[in-house]
């Protein structure tokens, strides 16, 4: 019963009524559902089904979900039933009564009789295929049952069908809006395929664009983010901007790394750096990459990851390894610190302070207390006492 | 302390003439000399530098034993354990979390200190002693005294006069049956059923 979705119960354009039958019940799989006493309307494309006391209550399922049909004679006290077994119901179908089923077929109990017709004439459909040839459309009105026609929206099912609506609406609106996105971005793409064939021409007609002019060309390619073709590092991510980027940094960051206990946090370099700068700020992307050439170019500071993932620079001559001692006689005079009261005894920012406790702990040093209190770090007793 | 057995024995004891060794209900867990990682907090979080955890587990796992051996404890379910004082201290206000419990139990498992009794791993008993050796100081005792070939009833090995001195006197049924079980595989003994219950013969 999960392949059946709501509907108003309006045939679509091009949608055909072929037979209808009252005084049907359904079934998902063995189990009576509630839709115990209904009309069942078969058309060219769809089984419809529409409860005989409330018209508002109607759900349909695609012909083209059925796989093949049987028919159920009559016993004592039961009525004819025709077994409809179904395809999985597909991912964007509209929404129904059920979520989920175990079943993949469905029964239909005619209890006033009709079942006969209905097979001979379900069968053909589904043979025909005819939903094939003429695919549905709009809606149109059936004069059949006038008052099923409008969708009110009463109840639970209207404030789903309202839901729906507005999704489908939302939806729409963002895919036109990135509509124009996507034509800027093939533009850029045309923008940047222009400056590489510039680029190119440049680098074949080296004698006669004078050196100035070539410089400033390049220039401009590396401001839209294009590295230069000619002088193109062969290790990975080093360019020459990153270089230069990368030694400007380590003059900068001499000073205040000492003043820091010789080691920041990479958004605290990222902040400094761009307050210094002013107007040419760095992107963090082109900060990372400049940082990652420090140690390579053998320059005064380096870029450290811890396992959290924490990146931070600090000085060569700082060694973290020695710190953790440090911070090992500190959390043994206190008995235990969480890592706010270690920052603030030694004066360093909370992250670093966590990361050197944490590092303490992985060297054995150190063990934690987890509790609702929070973290605390302890000295290892369980090493070094027997 | 099973009544049942209490006034059979005293019916036996008495036609003896002679006094039972009277077993003393364990007092509670405050007379229990804890170890010092009990009052240390760290004990209760699960380490997670591998060398400590270590060190932590071989404490609690000599904390269980040593517990269950004063306590005489009997089958417990995980619930049951979460709230015994074996695992909550309450004066330093930390538990050792569901997670953390399960993981010292298993390594008791493994150290063959421990048995789960259901499917499900919701109950289990702790076994302070394991089974086979259990065995080897029951079979130590009937070898010691020329016993061999002879038979027994598990109520006489238990609470026996001639066993009074012996440290399984007193022992959990359950724990009885494993123990012969151990000297069954090894051919010491046999378990067999008597008129009134079970019986053991050993070899």
């Amino acid at each position: 019963m999960d392949r059946f979705s709501w509907t108003s119960g309006l045939l679509e354009l091009g949608e055909t009524l072929v037979l209808q039958q009252r005084g049907v019940r359904l079934y998902d799989g063995e189990d009576k559902v509630k839709f115990d006493s209904g009309v069942l309307l078969l058309s060219t494309h769809r089984l419809i089904w529409r409860d005989q006391k409330n018209h508002e209550c109607c759900i349909a399922i695609p012909l083209s979900q059925v796989v093949f049909i049987e028919e159920q004679a009559a016993g004592i006290g039961k009525s004819a039933k025709i077994v409809a077994h179904l395809h999985p119901a597909s991912p964007n179908k509209e929404p129904g009564p059920f979520q989920s089923s175990k079943y993949s077929y469905i029964k239909l109990s005619f209890k006033e009789h009709g079942q006969i017709e209905f097979f001979r004439r379900f069968s053909e459909e589904i043979t025909q295929r005819r939903w094939e040839n003429m695919p549905a459309g709009q809606t149109i009105q059936v004069n059949k049952d006038p008052q099923a026609g409008r969708i009110r929206a009463v109840g639970i099912v209207g404030i789903e069908r309202k839901l729906e609506a507005k999704r489908k609406e939302t939806d729409k609106n963002i895919s036109e809006a990135f509509e124009d996105l996507s034509k800027l971005m093939e533009k850029a793409k045309e923008m940047v395929e222009l400056s590489k064939s510039i680029a190119n021409k440049i680098k074949e007609k080296q004698g006669d664009i004078t050196e100035d002019e070539t410089i400033r060309f390049k220039s401009y390619l590396l401001s839209m983010g294009i590295a230069n073709p000619v002088t193109r590092e062969t290790h990975g991510s080093g360019t020459h901007y990153h270089m230069q980027l990368a030694k400007q940094l380590a003059g900068m960051l001499q000073t205040p790394l000492e003043e820091r206990g010789g080691i920041m946090s990479l958004t605290e370099v990222y902040c400094l750096v761009n307050r210094a700068r002013g107007l040419e700020l760095l992107s963090p992307e082109d900060l990372v990459n400049a940082c990652k050439m420090l140690e390579p170019l053998k320059l005064p500071l380096r870029l450290q990851i811890f396992d959290s993932g924490v990146m931070v620079i600090e000085l060569q001559s700082h060694n973290e390894e020695e710190m953790v001692a440090s911070a090992l006689e500190t959390v043994s005079e206190k008995g235990s610190l969480t890592a706010d009261e270690f920052a603030k005894l030694v004066g360093m920012s909370v992250l670093l302070a966590k990361e050197r406790l944490l590092l303490a702990e992985k060297m054995g040093h150190l063990c934690r207390d987890d509790s609702v209190e929070g973290l605390r770090f302890y000295p290892n007793l369980f090493l070094t006492q027997s | 302390m099973g009544s049942g057995r209490g006034d059979e024995a005293g019916r036996k004891c008495a036609r003896a003439g002679r006094k039972l060794a009277e077993v003393v209900p364990v007092s509670a867990a405050m007379s229990f000399a804890w170890p010092w990682q009990y009052s240390f907090p760290p004990f209760f979080t699960l380490q997670p530098n591998g060398e400590t955890r270590q060190k932590q587990l071989a404490a609690w796992c000599a904390l269980a034993l040593a517990y269950s051996r004063r306590q005489r404890l009997p089958a417990m379910t995980l619930r049951e354990a979460q709230d015994s004082p074996l695992f909550a201290n309450r004066r330093l206000q930390r538990k050792l979390p569901p997670e953390a419990i399960q993981v010292v139990l298993e390594e008791l498992r493994k150290n063959g200190n421990l048995e789960w009794l259901d499917k499900n791993k919701t109950s289990f008993m702790i076994m302070w002693r394991r089974p086979e050796e259990w065995g080897k100081l029951i079979y130590q005792w009937v070898s010691k005294n020329g016993l061999t070939n002879s038979v027994f009833t598990l109520y006489e090995l238990i609470s026996g006069d001639d066993t009074a001195n012996e440290e399984f006197h007193g022992l959990d049924e359950a724990m009885l049956l494993r123990a012969l079980q151990a000297l069954q595989q090894e051919h010491k003994a046999e378990i067999i059923t008597l008129d009134d219950g079970r019986g053991v013969k050993f070899f």
